[in-house]
């Protein structure tokens, strides 16, 4: 089993027709993901690697019903609406890959795509990939991955293709790797992924990637006091030498009024069982130290 | 960014919350006229925009039109905690029953705005929060339902003030300021009960979310102005659209990625070195962006040694490669500098550097022990 896609998902592009939007598609489609329908208003009738465009979403799900899961590359002052849209189409799970929208709109986003049980990864996210069964609703190198047993959950992109890489060099493949986005709000916390990842009986042993800023490293580190350890989880967070009150690439990575540094993270998960590796490097040694 | 104190309470201004009588001066030349319209006893505050201002000096009662102007002139051009002053506030002293701290943010971890507030106002909200918890009022807000009476109900009885209507007009001011401008945080600190019973604004702290330039041209124009005391090398960063801080050590940093920067950073201080800076040239940088992010360091004086981390996911290391080269070329190669590239692409990077006499490493870890071996022989 892998978490939030499965053999089954249906995906629609929102924002097809611009140039990320193009070469990812083509690139997921390579992949193995099952892509039927894109979308960009005034472009309708046009088509984008084989996969048909429309005009609206309305448009798409009522041509192609299965659609469950909608991805999103349109540009932030519009990303906004494309997401109600895909909402209010009845999309189940919608990846946000847009950088740069702004906080206010993001938290109202979230909360209404919540209320509606909508799963939402990202925004300013590089989306979510199951190597076991090929398919992947993102923007992932294909290359740093493997199939295997290792569940891993992100705030960053690259860091995660580079700390995939090493696991798959050593041997530990990934079971799904969710990237939740470097935003303050997400659509999805590590709780949300932590827990999906025990459920999954294909996942073994879980990574976090985290990163100064937030706390919801922290509360992870709660949730698994009161829960328990059900898998190994090893952890690394980026940003020790991070100094306070900048924002250090993604608007959610910041020191704020003392909270967030990768001290008081890495206290905290290693309070509550969890390793924590100094150097990306390392994750793969101490999920080898782990798992033999 | 974050807004001047003078800047925030022309806005709060504009929200029907009360603030002292002021004027700003740039210049001792304007404090005569300032004085007239505020009168005496009166108030001059540097405008910075760093925390702790007041302890560094930066805030001065006077009780003349010589002492206002003798203490203007000290004041601008000098700098306070590293940030020079350019304009200082004069104000109208305010008389001062009690000093409350209230402020409008988001809270993260639950996705909801946030009222703090407390009956000690006046000093940081780290301070209340380190010394007594327990009298930091939060109501949080549902960003669905919006500010509601009730949440403004609760805030007075919970600061035990039922009697101030005033407050009401105030987190409603604060609430459409928020929203309005996209601050994340909109803070009054103090909000003072004056002798008289009125409830006044006595300093600002206003920051605007970056992601909403793009409905703010005002504050973009504000931000890139020389007032924000942005380094050139930031000015010129913004300008590239990369992410740019700088940092106090020596060795210069470019990853591609936030969090691949940052752990670049990381590893730098593992081995025992000190990163310059973080810079991340972002996802799918061509050799343009690579050429005048390295140029950004290679002209940094304080940057002795470069390392180059580029994991090549979108962004092609044949294309880094030739940015860095190209960079090279236009400065002549004035540093060391230590490349790690891996990912798409990787073989002919390694090639053109290689052609070009450029050390390269596979490993994160060798490439920072061998950046920090250099910048420590100098």
């Amino acid at each position: 089993m892998t978490i939030i896609v499965n053999k089954e998902t249906t995906v629609m592009v929102q924002g097809i027709t611009g140039r990320e939007g193009r070469f990812h598609t083509e690139r997921m489609i390579e992949y193995g993901t099952r892509i039927v329908a894109g979308v960009t208003p005034g472009k309708g009738g046009q088509s984008v690697a084989g996969v048909p465009v429309y005009n609206t979403v309305d448009q798409a799900v009522r041509r192609h019903p299965d659609i469950d899961t909608s991805i999103i590359f349109v540009p932030a002052r519009f990303a906004v609406d494309a997401f109600y849209e895909a909402v209010d189409a009845g999309v189940r799970n919608i990846v946000v890959i847009t950088e740069g929208i702004p906080l206010h709109d993001e938290i109202k986003m979230i909360n209404y795509a919540r209320g509606k049980g909508v799963v939402v990864v990202g925004p300013n996210c590089p989306g979510v990939i199951a190597p076991p069964i090929r398919v992947k609703v993102g923007i992932q190198p294909a290359r740093s991955f493997r199939p295997g047993h290792i569940g891993i959950v992100s705030r960053s992109g690259t860091l995660t293709y580079e700390i995939s890489d090493y696991l798959s060099r050593s041997g530990y493949g990934q079971s799904t790797v969710v990237g939740i986005g470097g935003d303050p709000i997400t659509g999805l916390d590590f709780i949300d992924v932590v827990k999906m990842f025990f459920d999954d009986p294909d996942t073994k042993g879980i990574v976090v990637i985290g990163e100064i800023g937030g706390d919801a490293e922290e509360r992870l580190a709660r949730y698994i006091r009161d829960v328990g350890l059900k898998k190994p989880i090893i952890a690394y967070i980026a940003g020790k030498t991070a100094p306070p009150g900048k924002r250090m690439g993604h608007a959610g990575a910041i020191i704020t009024m003392g909270m967030g540094t990768a001290e008081s993270k890495i206290s905290a998960l290693r309070s509550s069982g969890i390793e924590v590796a100094l150097t990306p490097m390392e994750v793969a040694s101490l999920t080898k130290k782990v798992f033999g | 960014m974050k807004l001047y104190e003078y800047e925030g309470k022309e806005i709060f201004a504009r929200y029907g919350i009360a603030i002292p009588k002021g004027r700003v001066v740039s210049s001792h030349s304007e404090v005569p006229e300032a004085i007239k319209y505020v009168g005496l006893p009166a108030v001059v505050k540097a405008q910075v925009l760093v925390g702790g201002r007041g302890k560094a000096g930066g805030v001065k009662i006077v009780n003349s039109v010589d002492e206002a102007i003798d203490r203007v002139k000290s004041m601008i051009g000098s700098s306070l905690r590293g940030a020079p002053v350019r304009k200082v506030l004069i104000e109208e002293a305010v008389d001062i029953d009690r000093e409350l701290y209230l402020s409008l943010t988001v809270d993260r971890s639950v996705r909801r705005y946030i009222i703090l507030a407390s009956r000690e106002g006046g000093v940081d909200i780290e301070e209340i929060a380190a010394r007594s918890p327990e009298s930091i009022v939060r109501i949080h807000i549902d960003p669905l339902i919006g500010l509601r009476d009730f949440h403004v109900r609760r805030l007075m009885y919970e600061l035990d003030l039922p009697e101030y209507g005033d407050l009401y007009n105030i987190v409603r001011g604060l609430y459409s300021i928020m929203l309005d401008l996209d601050a994340d945080l909109v803070e009054i600190n103090p909000l003072v009960i004056t002798r008289e019973g009125r409830l006044i604004a006595l300093d600002s702290k206003i920051t605007i979310d970056d992601n909403a330039y793009f409905r703010h041209q005002e504050f973009f124009d504000k931000l890139m102005s020389e007032e924000r005391d942005l380094t050139e090398e930031e000015i010129v960063a913004r300008k590239y659209g990369f992410s740019y801080v700088k940092l106090d050590g020596d060795i210069g940093i470019i990853g591609n990625g936030a969090g691949l920067t940052m752990a670049t950073m990381d590893l730098v201080r593992h081995f025992g070195g000190s990163p310059a800076n973080f810079l991340d040239i972002g996802g799918g940088a061509n050799r343009e962006r690579v050429k005048n992010a390295l140029s950004i360091l290679l002209n940094d004086r304080n940057v002795r040694a470069i390392f180059i981390n580029v994991y090549g996911g979108i962004t092609r290391c044949d294309e880094v490669a030739i940015g860095i080269v190209e960079a090279l070329k236009e400065h002549g190669t004035q540093k060391p500098m230590v490349v790690r590239l891996v990912g798409t692409e990787e073989e002919k990077g390694r090639q053109i550097l290689e052609e070009h006499g450029i050390k390269f490493y596979v490993s994160d870890e060798e490439a920072a022990k061998a950046v920090v071996e250099i910048a420590r022989r100098g």
